[in-house]
């Protein structure tokens, strides 16, 4: 029997950042101090705060450290779980050192958050089944088989107004419906989207490597309740650390009769396995994903024929991202009003962001829809580093847009977000600064897109081509007004006739930044500037005499050699060798270098 | 997995590894609830109370445990008290003085508290 359980996290974030060898240290002080038998060693998923990374966690007390290094470990076992004096100088505190804060629920980062499917990340051992079920894991499952008819089990979907996760926010219960018909006499198919292609989102990743058991139980209900014997977990083979889990989990689920033959003895059979995607964006599109996992090129097809009807081999099928299924347990466990108790009027329960740009606590969180976006960055995110003017948050990544700062009190929910021309999306949320040029934005993710198009057809292929372009030419200063409107109509012409997500929300990012910041793409067509001071070609270094000491050191740094100037007189920049690399600006200890 | 009960087995070996208790065996146990509902409703105090008061008083067979959800959460603060041979018995809604009370009367003095106790304030 443990007194003390010591959580280190092993997501992904902290792994990188140390946490194995912390682990190891952990054992051997535990071990010199006796205290093996006394305290456990729990290696979870993920906490949301990577930024301040590695993170280990001390229960029954629940105090939170943050940064800890390999070295600091001595002094935790020693003082804390030996003598129960918290290592003061290692809880994190967010920046308020008046008042000592060490639960890590009381910190803004967690007491804003709910947590429901996030529930278990940073609380149970992932390759441990029984601690998944020590927290009530799989009695979702036992209950609809043995208490629930199958459509009994899509009604209470319905009810809870659960809403798929995974970017268009579909109503999880009908999708479960439309494919319910003519049980027990065709093959359906389950499947899970862990493609997760979104660039900065990790909220799946997380879920994956936090509690893989949990997408496992989901699958198998929805199995039962639309007579699927057979459930698929699509995961790019970038996430080496969720595919390990999610083996262990599926090998100790079979093991225990959880998946399989005859579960819970009520005659139900269902097995799950793993396909590896090879990372392209377009593979996390529903009809290229099952093509995928047929064995042939991740390419889209039309729809109709909906997946429901004809999907995965031709058979009906369902396809729900990690983090809707990582829903699905819960709302069997505490019923559809306590879930829909929570949220806005048509957007219910929770989301998870992976909140990332400038802001101070990058990482995961999740907020009851319904929160703003103010609370999001301010109270949760910590807000803008240095102090900087918030610009704008770019959520839904690629497919999205962006919501500027006369939206910063919007209540973050599918329908807001849609109305103001961004998108909920699968939970990237990239906040950016007064520094940041959205021309510049609007062209990095254009840019991923081009890059990713599959090529089959071709307004995506060509369209968004031409539309990168233009961009490219308005950021070097050769844009003329003709090319706005060739732009939008560009834009529209793609939305239109894409054949897939991919192309049709493509033009997003551009339109939604030509709604409230076209001021910044007049200012590079009409006055050649970039007010951000962002794009290369429409900014220049100089150096303001009055203020330049003459202390040499841009001159000794400058990689092109482009400072001249001697020694306490003051400096000249060579516009002609000017690479406008900005290392001067940085180094410069008097403000000396202006960039216009 | 054949049926529900051994899923429950499992569930139950497993919630009592994942409470947090000491082995005091022969002096009388408080325990108080420090998980987060217990936590947020003020538990700290109550534990560093009961922590320094036995302290103080040099109570060698009474040991201070923490413990993790008890499962009432709405009457957090909660402190248990194990006498040896005796019923548990659990007050709800502590605060710093109460446990005190709860100290001199029922762990020293041998008289429960009835007025804080969980029956007594749940009817
Ligand atoms: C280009 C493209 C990429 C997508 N990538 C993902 C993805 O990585 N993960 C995901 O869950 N859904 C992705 N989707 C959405 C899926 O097509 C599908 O709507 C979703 O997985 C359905 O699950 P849900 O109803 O639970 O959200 C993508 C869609 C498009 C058009
Ligand atoms: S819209 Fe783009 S990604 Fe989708 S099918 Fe067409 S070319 Fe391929
Ligand atoms: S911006 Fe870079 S290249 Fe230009 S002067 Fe400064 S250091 Fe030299």
């Amino acid at each position: 029997m443990y007194r003390s359980h010591v959580l280190v996290c092993g997501g992904t974030g902290c792994t990188s950042s140390g946490s194995q060898e912390i682990l190891q240290n952990l054992e051997q002080e535990l071990k010199k101090n006796g205290l093996e038998d006394e305290i456990a060693i729990v290696k979870t998923g993920c906490h949301g705060l990577c930024a301040k990374g590695p993170i280990m966690v001390v229960y029954p007390d629940a105090v939170f450290y943050s940064e800890v290094k390999p070295e600091d470990v001595a002094e935790i076992v020693s003082e804390h779980l030996l003598k129960g004096r918290p290592v003061e100088r290692l809880i994190y505190d967010e920046n308020e050192p008046e008042e000592s804060r060490v639960s890590l629920n009381d910190t803004n980062f967690y007491k804003k958050q709910t947590r429901i499917a996030l529930r278990n990340c940073g609380v149970i051992n992932p390759e441990n089944i029984d601690e998944y079920i020590a927290t009530r894991g799989y009695e979702a499952l036992g209950k609809v088989l043995t208490e629930m008819t199958p459509d009994e089990v899509i009604q209470l979907i319905l009810d809870s107004g659960l809403r798929g996760r995974g970017g268009a926010g579909f109503p999880t219960g009908l999708k479960w419906r439309f494919a319910s018909g003519n049980r027990g006499n065709v093959q359906k198919y389950v499947c899970c989207n862990a493609d997760e292609g979104d660039p900065g989102a990790f909220m799946d990743r997380s879920v994956l490597e936090g509690d893989p058991h949990v997408v496992l139980e989901a699958m198998a209900i929805a199995g039962y309740a639309i007579g699927s014997n057979q459930g698929y977990i699509y995961v790019r083979a970038e996430y080496p650390i969720a595919i390990e889990r999610l083996r262990i989990a599926i090998g100790q689920a079979r093991e225990y009769g959880l998946l399989g033959k005859d579960i819970f003895g009520t005659g139900f059979d269902f097995d799950i396995d793993l396909r590896l995607g090879a990372g392209a964006f377009v593979c996390g599109e529903e009809t290229a994903l099952m093509t995928s996992i047929e064995g042939n090129r991740g390419e889209p097809r039309p729809r109709p024929p909906f997946p429901a009807v004809k999907g995965l081999f031709g058979k009906p099928t369902i396809l729900n991202n990690v983090e809707t299924w990582a829903n699905i347990p819960q709302i069997i466990l505490n019923g559809p009003e306590w879930f829909s108790s929570v949220g806005t009027e048509k957007s219910k329960g929770t989301k998870v962001f992976a909140l990332g740009g400038k802001i101070n606590n990058t990482g995961l969180v999740e907020i009851p829809m319904g929160t703003t976006l103010r609370t999001v960055i301010e109270d949760i995110g910590g807000g803008i580093p240095g102090g900087k003017k918030f610009k704008a948050a770019q959520t839904g990544g690629p497919s999205g847009g962006c919501i500027p700062a006369e939206h910063f009190d919007i209540e973050i929910d599918y329908d807001n977000l849609l109305a103001i021309g961004s998108m909920m999306g699968s939970g990237g949320l990239i906040v950016m600064d007064e520094d940041n040029c959205m021309v510049d934005i609007a062209k990095f993710f254009l840019q991923f897109t081009v890059d990713e198009s599959c090529g089959k057809c071709t307004p995506c292929r060509v369209g968004t081509k031409r539309m990168l372009e233009i961009l490219d030419k308005i950021t070097e200063g050769k844009g003329t007004m003709e090319d706005l409107t060739t732009l939008e109509d560009l834009a529209y012409y793609i939305k239109e006739s894409a054949l897939c997500g991919l192309g049709q929300t493509a033009p997003n990012p551009v339109l939604s930044t030509l709604r409230y910041f076209r001021d910044e793409y007049e200012a590079h067509i009409k006055e050649k500037k970039c007010p951000a001071g962002v794009c290369k070609s429409l900014i220049n270094f100089y150096i303001d005499p009055d203020k330049c000491k003459g202390c040499t050191l841009c001159a000794r740094n400058c990689p092109a050699n482009a400072i001249k100037g001697e020694v306490r007189n003051p400096h000249v920049i060579d516009i002609e060798k000017c690479v406008k690399c900005g290392t001067c600006m940085d180094n410069c200890k008097f403000g000396a270098i202006i960039k216009k | 997995m054949k049926s529900l009960e051994e899923l429950k087995a499992i569930r139950e070996k497993m919630q009592g590894q994942v409470g947090f208790r000491s082995e005091n065996e022969d002096g009388t146990r408080v325990v108080v609830g420090m998980a987060t509902c217990g936590i947020a409703s003020g538990a700290r105090p109550v534990l560093n109370e009961l922590v320094k008061q036995v302290n103080d008083r040099k109570l060698t067979d009474v040991a201070v445990t923490q413990t993790g959800c008890i499962g009432l959460c709405q009457y957090e603060p909660i402190v248990e008290v194990y006498k040896p041979g005796e019923e548990k018995v659990t007050y709800v809604k502590m605060t710093a003085d109460k446990a005190v009370e709860v100290l001199e009367k029922h762990v020293l003095g041998g008289t429960v508290v009835e007025d804080y106790t969980l029956n007594k304030i749940k009817l």
